[in-house]
Parts: C-alpha cells; structure tokens; sequence
C-alpha cells in the first residue's frame, strides 16, 4: 500500500520537473537549428546532433505542454483517489475529499518550494466551465425523481428562504463586526460584507456529496440537503451578481432592490426553461438513433452540456439548467436508447464527475499555497462562527415551519446533519477569485480558503461520529419496545396506503396529471415506436430491472442462535433485534432507504438479464387501466385463501428477479416463492407458472438479493 | 368550497353520513369524486380490482391487507357509504369536542383506530394475533432482509413483550397495552381528512 502512495509522489516530482524545466519565457526553437554538437538542454529540447544530419532522437516538450500539464493533473489526481481506496483504514475516518486536499497542498507546496512562486491555481473559468458541469451532470441525471418532486416544497423552502436567511444574516453580522472592529476593518463596506455573505452561504454539492458518500444517510435526507444544495445555487448566483453590480453602481435605490428580486426569478425559471427545451431535443434526437447506437451516449452529453452554455450565456442559472434537462431526457432516452448505451452513459457520468470532483479538491489544495494571504483574526474567525450559527438557527427555524405540513417530520438528528453538513467547497472559492479588486479582497480570499478547509476537515471528519453519538443518546433515551416498533410501523405502512386510497388531493392530483399528459402526448412523440410500454406494467418493471442493476446490496447483520428460541432473550440479542428492526423497518413508505453511492454503479451484472422479464411479459395480456400495476387474485367468494394472502402480500413487495441466496424462505413457505413478477400473472395461469419462474428465479439466486426497499420507491 | 346542497344529493343518505363519520360535505364531496375516479367501470361499487390499480398500493408490503381491511369478510364488493365509514377512522381526533361522550363511539376514536390496525393482523377474526399472523406481517414487512432465524426471534420477542396472559397470542387488549405509549391518535390520522 506504500508503494502506491509513492507513485502520485513520482508523478507530481515528474509534473514540477516538467514545470521548472520550461523557463518563464519561451523561445520555441525551430527544428532546423544551425548544427552545435553536443548536447543542448537549456530551452527543453535535448538533441543529440550530428553535424548536418537527420536527428535521431530528440524531444520537444513544448508542443505538447498543455495538454500533458493537463493529463499529469487528472493522473495525479486519480492516482490519489485510488491511493486512498487502498489505504487501509484510513477512508472510515477521513473522507475523500480532505486526503484530496491535502495531496492537493503537499503538491502545492512542493511546486512553490520548487519554483518560489505560486503554483498554478484554479481559474474560475476552468471551474465554471469544464469541472463543475460533469459534477452537476451527473448529480442530476442520478436523481430519484419521485423522492425529489415529492420533498420539493421542502427543499425549495430550505433552498430559497434557507440561503437568503444565511446570506443576509452573515452579511449584516460581518458588517457589525467589521464596524466593531473599525481600525483593521473599516474600508469593508456594507455591501462587500453582503457580496461575501452570499457567495459564503452557498452549500456546495460537491463537498456535500463527498462527505455524505461515506455516512449512513437515509434517502430522504440526502435529497433534502442535496436538492438544496444544487437549487440555492440559482439563489447564491443571482445574489452574488446582484451585490456585485450594485458594488459597480454609484448608489442603490429601492428600486434597484426590487429589480434585483425579481432577476432571482428570472434567473431560476430561465435556468429551468432552458434546460427543458434541451432535454426534450436530447430526447427528441434520442429517438432516432438506433441506427448509430454508438454515439447515442454523445447526444447525452452534448445536450446538456449546451444547455449549461447557453444558461451560462444568457446570465441565467447553468446549474438549474443541467439539471432540469438531466431530469428531464432520462426517463426518455433510457427507453429509446439500447441498454449498452445506457450503461456507457452512466458509466461516463460516473467517471467524469470522479475526475472532476478529485480535480476541484486537488486544486482547491493546491491554489491554497500562495503568496496572496491577508490574515485578520476578528474576520476570519467570526466569520466561522457566524457560518455555523447562522446556519443552524436557519435550518431549526425552516424545520419548525414545514413541519407542521410535512407528513415525515424532519427529525432532530435529520436536523443536525443538515444544519453541520453545510459544506462549502470549490463554488465559493471560484465565486470569490471572480470580485473586482478591492483592498481587501485578498482577506476575503484567505477567509473563504479557511473556512472551505475548516468546513472539509473539521465537519466533515467529525461528522460521522457526532451523529453516532446523537444515535446512541437517542437511543438510550427512549427505548421503544419489539412490539411498538413493529405496531408503529405496520400503522405508517397503513397510513401510506390508506393516502393512496384517497389520493392525498392537491399534491398528487398535480402529479397525476403531468403523468397523464406524459403518457398521451410525451410519450408518443420522444419514445421510439417499437419501445413504447404496451402498458405501464411493463415500464415499471423495466425500470425495476434497470434499478436493480444499479442497487447496492445490504447484508442483515447476524443474529441470535436460532436454538435459543426458547429461553428469554439477552440483553445484546434484544439490542441487535432492536438494531434490525429500526434499520429495515423505518425505510418503505417513507422512502428512506439507503441513497446511492455515488462511486459504485452497477455490481454484478448479467448482459442478459434485461431480455428475460420482457419475454416473459409480453406473454401477459394487456390491461388497458391507465395506472394498473398488479394484479390481485382472488378466491371465489372474494376474501383471500390464508396462504393467498400472505403470498400476495409478499409478491407485492417483490416485484422483481433475484432472491437471496441463504434465504430460506423460499423453503420455509410458500410465499417467499411467490417474489419474482407474481404479482403480474393472471390468475389463472398463476399455479402453472410458479414452478417454472421459480426454478427461474432460483437459478439466478447466485447473484445478489435485490434489497426490499426499491420497489416503493416507484410508485404508481 | 361551493358545495350546494344539489351536488350533495348525488350522494345517498349524505346527511346520515356527515352525522355518523363527522366528515363536512366538502370533504364528503371529494371522497365522492375521489370513489367515483377509483371505480373506473362505473358500476357505483369498488371491487378489489380498482384499488390494485392504485400503484403505491401495489407497492405497499401490506397492500394485501389494506384492501381486504376495506372489504367486510365475504364481500365482493364496496358501496361508497362503507368507503367513507372506513375512512373516517382515519381522520384526526377533535380532542376539543366532547359531546357527552356517552354518544356513540365516533369513528376516529382511539379505540377504533387500534381496532382497524388490529384487523391488519388478525385475518382470520378470530380476536387474537397469532404468532404465525405476526410472523406473516413481519415477513411482508421485513421482507427478504432478514432470514427466517431472525424473523421468528422478533416475532418471539414481540409475543413475550405483549402477552400478558400467557396464551401465546396478543389479544386487542393487550394490543393496545402494548400501545399505550404510543400516539395513535396522531399517527393513524390523515391530517387533510379534518
């Protein structure tokens, strides 16, 4: 495991040497020099010369300086994130993104060493333009949909109101104390603190992602601070040009002030409109690749990042914009597209936002060592402190209120890691490069530096462990017994169906009705004709298979000796069962089940697994109801056989493939056989099939257990 | 909300049925739009088939059992009164009406809405859960996450917690003992119902 720490040192020796080798200024030699014997090093191209004759080997680095510079930088860094998956114990305490920066500073302090001059750091364009679109790219096209739409009232609450509360509350405390603190601070003014505020009040994906990967956070949580991250975005953007052209302007009337407000408007809708024209195109243009199923995967790619350029151009949100159209050309071009394409999209997503990511904290160390730092105490750590504070009474506050609307109340420990895991990160560091200089711009500098470092590796490190302890006080508090958690829960399963029932007016009635017009209309038009659901049975369960192919595995801790059934319980067996309950029980209906790791995609799978459900499917009838998903059979006199009935209940849940291979189940009843697409059989020709799809379902009973939880993620 | 009394006469026995579940006649409106919607052939009843239809339904680990819940044991079929009767245990207790008291026990009452979740779990009626209808629920609820070893423990643990009378099964009394620190009212309560 040394010997791969030892490489990224090799390369960044390698990468200095080819930096320090090329000298400030440049003459480019032409090839056909006057013949000199000998060797001639000093303008980087090393021949050896025959008098008049052909050279044999010579080298010439500056043809391909830049992008060699540039390929040594994105080796460096993969070579470190590999570096840190192999390194043992270290990724349980220390998450990524800190290792990555604190490469970045070894990297960065050897060059300035090297060189006695500041290394080469991040410019905001090459940030903006090409770091950060894969990140959001991929962030975007990997939402849960149904999870972000359902919690989007939270989120824009948290977005909108959150941000403006922390950025006008940093900037008017900043102001207060550069007040107080008249003699160091006094040529701060009122709307530099504001600008300030703003660009260090934005939660960064990024870091946020980052952090989050190595935590056990539920689903639902990570969409809240997730989705809020990226919507601030169009918030924090807008604020930030606001205050800076208000900075440009000679003084500022109410008027200007209104105007602003409404370009926040304007900005976040433009954003959101220009990414849906470019993914219905994405998804107008999927349709007709099936003859050059080889760059389908570019349309992806293309699209949406012109959607971000054009947002870009206009001034409007490019994040909003990459996302919409991310969330929009999916659905579409995953049924147009063949499924070798929708693997390589993914699989490039996934890896060009890794490279980006790993770039942007590599940077983010390396543009930390420079010669541009002003240091001032009251500033710099007041604004720390202000940071915390203000986001925490932000986040208690928003929590407070859009609880009482919430069905799935935020909890105190969800609280807690939304308010500490406020990560800021790359954004506010471009952000604050880009100000118009001012005397005290380099404090700025320094002070955004520090409290990205400190919100990295201090709250990120310490994270993880403050919530286990929240947990286990938690716990130690309020010991619910077997029975009430199980009653609990069957009462939220209730609960959840009986909404169903009845149909939860006014949320999903909206919903409802976008699926309606996307199925007469959308669908039609962007979705190839051969690969139009002949029913919604069928796109639920492709999209299962699909899922499943992409889903994580969760082993079931081990538990008591199944021989001491009959003696009371111990103490340690009754907290493991306790621990197994409120980890599989609190998922389901409320959908908070364990968010996707960003790094891993697919585990194992089988190219072929795909073909089998959907000729086994278009065997079924079609049922023409416009939402059927199921269908239920039923005795004769209309209530449910015992063993049916628990079948059925157990079908439901098991829509799709593989079952566990040590479940026993599968022997102990009948039901557990039933998993596999039972609930789509007629009923009559059900008793035939189960034994076939069973010996099915049992061959591919080698692979992993598809993890209960996915099937009510989609819904309806 | 603008519902006249015209439209509520689509509705039979509308007043009896404000009286008896505590629903206004907007809200029984939209239930009734609501039926109206859930039973697509428009035979004025709901049949198993149109609740399957609904997909979170589907989805739920107890589907199953919600939509047998709704129908009375041997029915095929459900007419909109006994649609609003099931609903309304699911509306949120007035804790600051007290008629009395002495009245007939409405709908929503604590002790209705344990018996509706208890139904969950008793199939068979018999007034007891046994342990295998527990293992069945957990077995629905828990899935294929847990082996059989551990699923028969948490049943076990559950029976011995709660069965108070030692007849290896939980009876509704000892239901809603095992309940009482639990807050039914809120959490069995759908808060739009009101």
């Amino acid at each position: 495991m040394a010997a791969l720490w030892t490489l990224p040192l090799l390369l960044s020796a390698s990468l200095l040497g080819c930096l320090t080798l090329t000298p400030p200024n440049e003459r480019p030699q032409p090839h056909n020099l006057p013949p000199s014997l000998g060797i001639n090093s000093s303008d980087g191209s090393l021949s050896v010369d025959l008098p008049m004759a052909l050279r044999v080997f010579s080298m010439d680095y500056h043809h391909v300086q830049a992008p060699f510079e540039i390929v040594l930088w994105i080796m460096l860094a993969s070579l470190a994130k590999l570096g840190f998956h192999w390194s043992g114990r270290v990724p349980a305490v220390v998450p990524e993104s800190c290792v990555l920066i604190m490469v970045g500073l070894l990297v960065g302090g050897v060059i300035y060493g090297v060189r006695h001059s500041a290394p080469p750091t991040l410019s905001a364009d090459a940030f903006f333009l090409f770091l950060l679109p894969p990140i959001v790219l991929d962030a975007g096209y990997f939402l849960p949909g149904r999870l972000f739409f359902e919690n989007l009232g939270t989120i824009l609450w948290y977005a909108v109101l959150g941000t403006l509360w922390n950025v006008l509350g940093i900037g008017l405390s900043l102001y207060g104390v550069c007040l107080l603190a008249h003699s160091s601070l006094g040529d701060v003014s009122l709307l530099h603190c504001l600008l300030f505020g703003s660009l260090i009040a934005a939660v960064d994906p990024v870091a946020v992602l980052s952090v989050f990967q190595e935590m056990q956070v539920n689903e639902q949580l990570h969409i809240l601070v997730f989705g809020e991250s990226l919507l601030n975005d169009a918030v924090t953007v807008v604020l930030y040009k606001l205050f800076e052209s208000f900075l440009r302007l000679p003084m500022v009337s109410g008027l200007d002030v209104l105007l602003g407000g409404c370009r926040v408007v304007v900005v976040g809708i433009g954003g959101l409109c220009v990414g849906l024209f470019f993914g219905l195109l994405a998804a107008l243009t999927s349709r007709f690749t099936s003859r050059a199923q080889v760059i389908a995967p570019l349309f992806v790619f293309l699209y949406s990042y012109l959607s971000y350029l054009t947002s870009e151009m206009l001034h409007l949100s490019g994040i909003m914009a990459i996302v919409t159209c991310a969330v929009t050309m999916k659905q579409y071009v995953e049924a147009n597209v063949s499924e070798r394409s929708n693997t390589s999209i993914q699989y490039f997503l996934k890896m060009w936002s890794s490279v980006s990511e790993t770039l942007i904290f590599i940077f983010l160390g390396v543009s930390t060592i420079q010669d541009v730092h002003m240091w001032s105490w009251p500033f710099v750590c007041s604004t720390l402190l202000l940071c915390l504070i203000w986001r925490a009474t932000g986040v208690l506050l928003l929590t407070a209120v859009v609880n009482k609307l919430r069905r799935n109340a935020v909890t105190f420990r969800d609280q807690f890691i939304i308010a500490y895991g406020g990560l800021r990160g790359a954004i506010c560091f471009s952000l604050v490069f880009l100000i118009d200089d001012f005397p005290k711009k380099r404090l700025f500098i320094t002070t955004t530096i520090v409290v990205i470092l400190f919100t990295v590796f201090v709250q990120g490190m310490t994270i993880k462990p403050l919530v286990e302890l929240l947990d286990v006080k938690r716990k130690k508090r309020a010991l619910p017994t077997v029975s009430e958690e199980i009653h609990s829960r069957l009462i939220d399963h209730l609960l959840a169906g009986i909404e169903d029932v009845v149909g939860y007016w006014g949320q999903h009635y909206w919903k409802d009705k976008f699926e309606h017009f996307n199925k007469k209309y959308l669908c039609r038009f962007l979705i190839r004709n051969d690969h139009q659901a002949s029913s919604s049975i069928l796109r639920v369960y492709q999209e299962l298979e699909r899922r499943e192919q992409r889903g994580d595995e969760e082993e079931a801790p081990p538990l008591v000796d199944p021989r001491s059934l009959g003696r009371p319980l111990l103490p340690e067996e009754m907290e493991s069962i306790r621990r197994i309950l409120s980890r599989n029980l609190q998922n389901f209906n409320n959908k908070q089940t364990p968010a996707y790791s960003r790094h891993t995609l697919h585990q194992d799978t089988t190219v072929n697994r795909t073909r089998k459900p959907l000729y086994r499917h278009q065997s079924l009838g079609e049922r023409s109801s416009y939402n059927t998903i199921t269908h239920f059979p039923q005795g004769e006199d209309g209530a449910l056989s015992e063993p049916q009935r628990a079948r059925t209940g157990l079908s439901r849940s098991h829509t799709v493939c593989s079952i566990s291979p040590r479940s026993t189940l599968l022997d102990s009843s009948v039901s557990a056989g039933s998993a596999p697409t039972r609930s789509m059989d007629p009923k009559a020709a059900r008793e035939n099939r189960v034994s076939p799809k069973q010996q099915e379902t049992m061959e591919r009973a080698s692979r992993k257990h598809l993890s209960f939880v996915f099937e009510n993620e989609k819904q309806q | 909300m603008g519902s006249s009394s015209s439209s509520l006469n689509k509705i039979p026995n509308a007043q009896e049925l404000m009286q008896e579940t505590g629903f206004s006649a907007a809200h029984l409106l939209r239930l009734y739009e609501r039926f109206e919607w859930l039973d697509r052939d428009n035979r004025g009843n709901l049949s198993p088939e149109d609740f399957e239809a609904l997909g979170g339904l589907a989805m739920n680990p107890i589907g199953g059992r919600i939509i047998c819940a709704f129908f009375s044991p041997g029915q095929d079929t459900m007419d909109f009164p006994s649609f609003v009767r099931i609903l309304a245990h699911f509306r949120p207790t007035d804790r600051h009406r007290n008629k009395g008291g002495t009245q007939q026990e409405l709908p929503n009452s604590r002790n209705r809405k344990l018996k509706f979740a208890f139904q969950l779990y008793d199939m068979d009626r018999d007034g007891k859960i046994s342990r295998e209808e527990l293992l069945q629920v957990l077995r629905a609820m828990l899935g294929l996450q847990v082996t059989e070893e551990q699923l028969q423990s948490i049943a076990e643990r559950a029976i011995k917690e709660a069965d108070l009378d030692k007849d290896d099964a939980i009876s509704f009394e000892e239901f809603k003992k095992s309940l009482e620190k639990v807050n039914i009212e809120e959490k069995m309560s759908i808060g739009f119902l009101q």
